[in-house]
């Protein structure tokens, strides 16, 4: 997206130089990920059991697919201290940086135990199947449902 | 070799009425890496016209969010994640260049028609 405003601004000579100034910077950073901006990322998908990118706050998302994600960890009771987010509209390094951490080109991204997960899509398809519940479940960040259908107690 | 020249801008012109280039490369390179039994490529831009990162370039291209449904026996054996890199890594290209938001369903044509018939 800065690409193309970059792009635009070069074929056709607008008075826009501060766009075009942010999104060369953009672009840098997209290309050379630097050690220590890979390493403050690293830090990041590890702050919290789970972590979100998205665009905007999950009282606010400021995109349908990060409202939808933020959504399916609340059906599911995701408490909020074991979910941390970062909002990527409020850091264009983030919102570069992340994308080329984990090599996938949309946020929201989702990570557990710092491990991708993925976006919206795959969260969406996860819910459906029941693969998020025993994800969840697995790495402690909801309480197993008990279950006595199987032995049931005499 | 007159024909088929009209017939190849014919083809062009009725495509580029129907879909832009983005949604056209999409299709292309979708096809000659997936050869899919099915691909449905909806253009859902205008849905997404006002939305912050749209205004900041005067609403976008009109080809900037795509859902594609795509059925392959390629995705045979990958995980979600692993089909989804495949497709995000075929239209590179587009998703640097204004592609904004790409939706994908990529199954297999066993994962759309249960094998296992269910018993009445």
């Amino acid at each position: 997206m800065f690409r193309t405003s970059l792009r635009s601004s070069l074929r056709i000579v607008r008075p826009s130089a501060p766009a075009a100034l942010a999104a060369s910077r953009l672009v840098a950073a997209r290309r050379f990920l630097s050690d220590d901006a890979r390493a403050q990322i690293q830090k990041a998908v590890t702050a919290s059991p789970m972590v979100l990118f998205m665009k905007g706050t999950p009282d606010y998302p400021e995109c349908g697919f990060s409202r939808a994600v933020i959504q399916i960890l609340g059906l599911h009771g995701v408490p909020a201290d074991k979910l941390k987010t970062y909002n990527v509209l409020e850091d264009p390094e983030l919102r570069s940086g992340i994308k080329e951490f984990s090599e996938w080109p949309t946020i929201p991204q989702l990570y557990v135990k710092g491990e991708f997960i993925g976006g919206c899509d795959i969260l969406l398809g996860m819910h459906q199947s029941g693969e998020l519940e025993d994800l969840l479940e697995k790495n402690e960040i909801i309480p197993k449902v008990e279950e006595s259908s199987e032995a049931p107690a005499s | 070799m007159f024909l088929k020249s009209l017939h190849l801008t014919f083809r062009t012109y009725s495509a580029m009425a129907n879909s832009g280039p983005v949604e056209s490369s999409i299709r292309s390179k979708l096809t000659s890496l997936l050869r899919p039994t099915s691909l449905v490529i909806s253009n859902d831009s205008w849905k997404h016209r006002h939305h912050a990162a749209m205004r900041a370039q005067n609403g976008g291209s009109g080809e900037t969010h795509f859902s594609v449904e795509v059925v392959s026996s390629e995705f045979e054996g990958k995980t979600t994640i692993q089909r989804h890199r495949m497709i995000h890594t075929t239209l590179s290209d587009e998703l640097t260049q204004g592609l904004h938001s790409l939706s994908l369903k990529a199954r297999t044509p066993a994962e759309v028609q249960p094998t296992s018939p269910e018993p009445q």
